[in-house]
């Protein structure tokens, strides 16, 4: 029993020892990384890719999947997918779908794996080994890993894996995936089977009938029992946690601290950061300054490219914060316990436990909340918070907010000193993203998207450490897409915002914003936001920042002609100059509620399957933004007068 | 000398109970899912099996749904869905009456 720490036993069955050739096409070996839900898989696969991993989707599919290279000994590579987490192969909901696709070879637009290594949690062997039956059914090469051994020697449990893999036909091997013990098993496998594919695959065995649930649980018991499987003893540390985690009065207040904490994380904790990045892109604005010469370039490459994109990049720790947080929630397995807790309050807007997950990420930015919807089940419900998912207070809309409240909200303090009228001001837009979700959640959900009150069904993950590996892997994940989105889209729009800034030319000479490209199409759009008590500038801010919205501050700092970050009290001035008290009312409204940002709709294409609801989502988000500014404008210019 | 036997069904006066009428430190053991095909396979695959032992443990604070220990792991259902998961009768109460 103690031995599954340092050296599990792993047992592969004997290969025939005569020497097949290998493939004629030498191609990576291709593997399928196969498992139900928490059984470990992604820590597996991170174990065994690293860095070397990237997130794809298959088209026209809401399933993510994740690819990556493994370096086996003898110098061979070979190519991981880690499928989503099934509890069967019946091809039912999408996620199945896909997987038994693709294990099938049934997907034109993908390879069939050679090979599959199944992952099942050894502490709950009896379940989880239900999967055994229709994955070994389809005759591939297959590696039956037990995860969690160091948990399972630890609460009592064990198990017979040399009989386990007789009973099995297939090699099988104890492993625990967050410690990094018995990986060289699958190693061992992995060379195994790249060298001779045909001798590796698993024996017949008899297998349950695969349709019937009943049938194929008693099939992993009897199994089970002849591997002399003892089930380890309850988890304790779980159920200590959820007595206070679910406790009817303080499982409360840990949820509300947790959330607390988790906004905290981006306002306070990460502005030092980001004041020090903040300075770096200005300083390091002034030297390119310096070192290049006066003229077009000089002006491209430090008021265009460089303060556009620097405006951006200075977001990436206080993003980067917030994933942290979010994955150790994930990771620990609280998350779940905050969907339950959840449950109630989003049950009343139509809504599941489940979208609490995505609505809370969307504060960091909704790209990766709308990814993350896909533990909704009903496509409906899915649906629904995809489309109220923008409406959260992303980063991205942080700047715009720090500027025009900064430029009009007198400092004053209220409630004796706690709060300030800036700070409640951002609490406000907070809660006008927040309620406009609801609202509109209720209305999608008794209208286009209504459907029967879906059954809330979710598994509690028994609690975990999470490891400092995967949680690196996740910053270092989102942080590369964060800087390619920096270095793509907000670089394009840079460089096209500066030679529209600054073209045609008049007599050989720049001309002055109002005449130039970006002020005609100012002026164009002028009569249509001018009930909104914009003018051209805004309006050049406006269209710009359909890319993504922060841009609208690098926007009015080039049209302003003010040059680098640190100098914002110029463009508070400038701004102050150029919009009535009541204007900016209107357009921190808009901002709360108007769809621009490419890169969610982009996802939101993908991930829905066509531009159906991305066209809809846009429009119903710019008609929300547009009447309810319009309004804003209204009662504030009563109001200030 | 008649036998009259009462039985008190847990949780319900009349009607088969569910997993809905279990109160806490009572136990069922699951008799059928009466629920739409994919759901009831879901949940079967979490180990919501006929014949089946089925703990409740905590329920969400404030009300709302609620844990069952079922199969080696905890899962969350609301009160609609545990109300369509029937268990086995148990006889409770059996006295004799002599008149």
């Amino acid at each position: 029993m103690s031995d599954c720490h340092g050296s599990p036993r792993g047992v592969l069955l004997p290969s025939p020892t005569i020497p097949v050739p290998h493939p004629v096409n030498e191609r990576p070996l291709i593997v399928a990384i196969v498992g139900p839900p928490n059984s470990g898989k992604s820590t597996l696969f991170n174990r065994l890719t690293g860095l070397r991993q990237k997130v794809a989707n298959f088209p026209g599919v809401t399933v993510e999947h994740r690819m990556g290279k493994a370096k086996l000994k003898d110098r061979h590579e070979v190519f991981l997918i880690d499928l989503p987490g099934i509890y069967s192969l019946h091809p039912r909901a999408e996620d199945e779908q896909v997987t038994h696709d693709i294990l099938k070879g049934l997907r034109p637009d993908f390879v069939k794996p050679d090979a599959v290594v199944l992952i099942l949690d050894s502490t709950n062997l009896g379940r989880h080994l239900v999967l055994a039956a229709p994955v070994l059914s389809l005759g591939m090469p297959t590696l039956i890993l037990l995860n969690m051994a160091d948990d399972l020697a630890e609460r009592g449990g064990e198990v017979d894996i040399a009989t386990l893999a007789q009973e099995l036909g297939a090699p099988v091997a104890l492993i625990s995936a967050s410690k990094g013990t018995g990986i060289e098993r699958i190693q061992q496998f992995l060379a195994g089977t790249a060298a001779n594919l045909a001798g590796a695959k698993p024996a017949r065995i008899e297998l349950p009938v695969l349709n019937d649930v009943p049938k194929c649980r008693q099939w992993a018991t009897k199994l089970g029992n002849r591997a002399s499987y003892r089930a380890p003893a309850p988890p304790l540390w779980t159920r200590r946690l959820d007595s206070v985690f679910l406790h009817p009065v303080f499982g409360p207040i840990v949820f509300a601290a947790v959330v607390i904490a988790v906004f905290q994380s981006i306002f306070s904790w990460a502005t030092p950061i980001m004041d020090g990045m903040k300075a770096a892109v200005f300083t390091s604005g002034q030297w390119m300054g310096h070192v290049l010469p006066d003229g077009l370039v000089r002006s491209l490459v430090v008021d265009g490219i460089w303060a556009g994109v620097g405006s951006v990049v200075v977001f990436l720790p206080q993003i980067l914060l917030l994933f942290l947080f979010i994955g150790i929630l994930e990771d620990s397995g609280y998350l779940a316990r905050a969907a339950l807790i959840a449950d109630r309050t989003m049950a009343k807007f139509g809504l599941q436990g489940k979208s609490f997950i995505p609505l809370l990420s969307a504060y960091a930015c909704a790209v990766p909340a709308i990814m993350a919807t896909r533990v909704i089940e009903n496509k409906r419900d899915r649906m629904a918070t995809i489309m109220i998912a923008p409406l959260m207070t992303c980063s991205a809309r942080l700047p715009v907010y720090t500027l025009v409240i900064a430029a009009f909200v007198p400092n004053i303090p209220l409630v004796k000193g706690v709060l300030s009228l800036p700070a409640a001001t951002m609490l406000m837009l907070y809660a006008l993203g927040f309620l406009a979700a609801v609202v509109i959640a209720r209305l999608l959900k008794s209208t286009v998207l209504k459907s029967d009150r879906s059954p809330f069904i979710l598994e509690m993950p028994p609690y975990r450490l999470p490891t400092f590996r995967s949680l690196g892997l996740r910053l270092y994940d989102r942080g590369r897409v964060f800087l390619r989105r920096a270095g793509t889209v907000i670089l394009g729009v840079a460089v096209v915002l500066w030679i529209l800034a600054h073209l045609p030319l008049h007599a050989g000479k720049m001309p002055d914003i109002e005449h130039s490209f970006a002020g005609m199409v100012g002026k164009t759009i002028e009569p249509a936001i001018k009930p909104l008590g914009f003018n051209w500038k805004i309006g050049i801010g406006l269209i710009t920042s359909l890319a993504a919205r922060e841009v609208i501050v690098g926007t009015l700092g080039t049209i302003y002609g003010i040059e680098g970050e640190a100098d914002s009290q110029g463009l508070q001035h400038a701004l102050q100059a150029d919009l009535s008290p009541a204007g900016a009312v209107a357009l921190l409204v808009f901002f709360a509620f108007a769809m621009q940002c490419f890169s969610t709709l982009a996802v939101v294409r993908r991930e829905t399957g066509g531009w159906k609801w991305p066209v809809f989502q846009f429009s119903y988000m710019l008609a929300l933004a547009y009447g309810a500014s319009w309004a804003a404008y209204s009662i504030a210019t009563h109001l200030l007068h | 000398m008649t036998f009259k036997r009462s039985a008190r069904v847990h949780g319900a006066a009349y009607g088969p109970a569910t997993l809905a009428d279990l109160r806490n430190g009572e136990e069922g053991v699951l008799d059928r899912l009466d629920l739409a095909e994919d759901i009831a396979r879901r949940l079967m695959e979490l180990g919501f099996l006929p014949g089946n032992t089925i703990v409740p443990g905590r329920r969400a604070p404030g009300g709302g749904a609620r844990v069952f220990r079922v199969d080696g792991s905890e899962v969350a259902l609301r009160d609609d869905t545990a109300a369509r998961l029937f268990i086995r009768a148990k006889l409770e109460v059996c006295e004799i009456v002599t008149p």
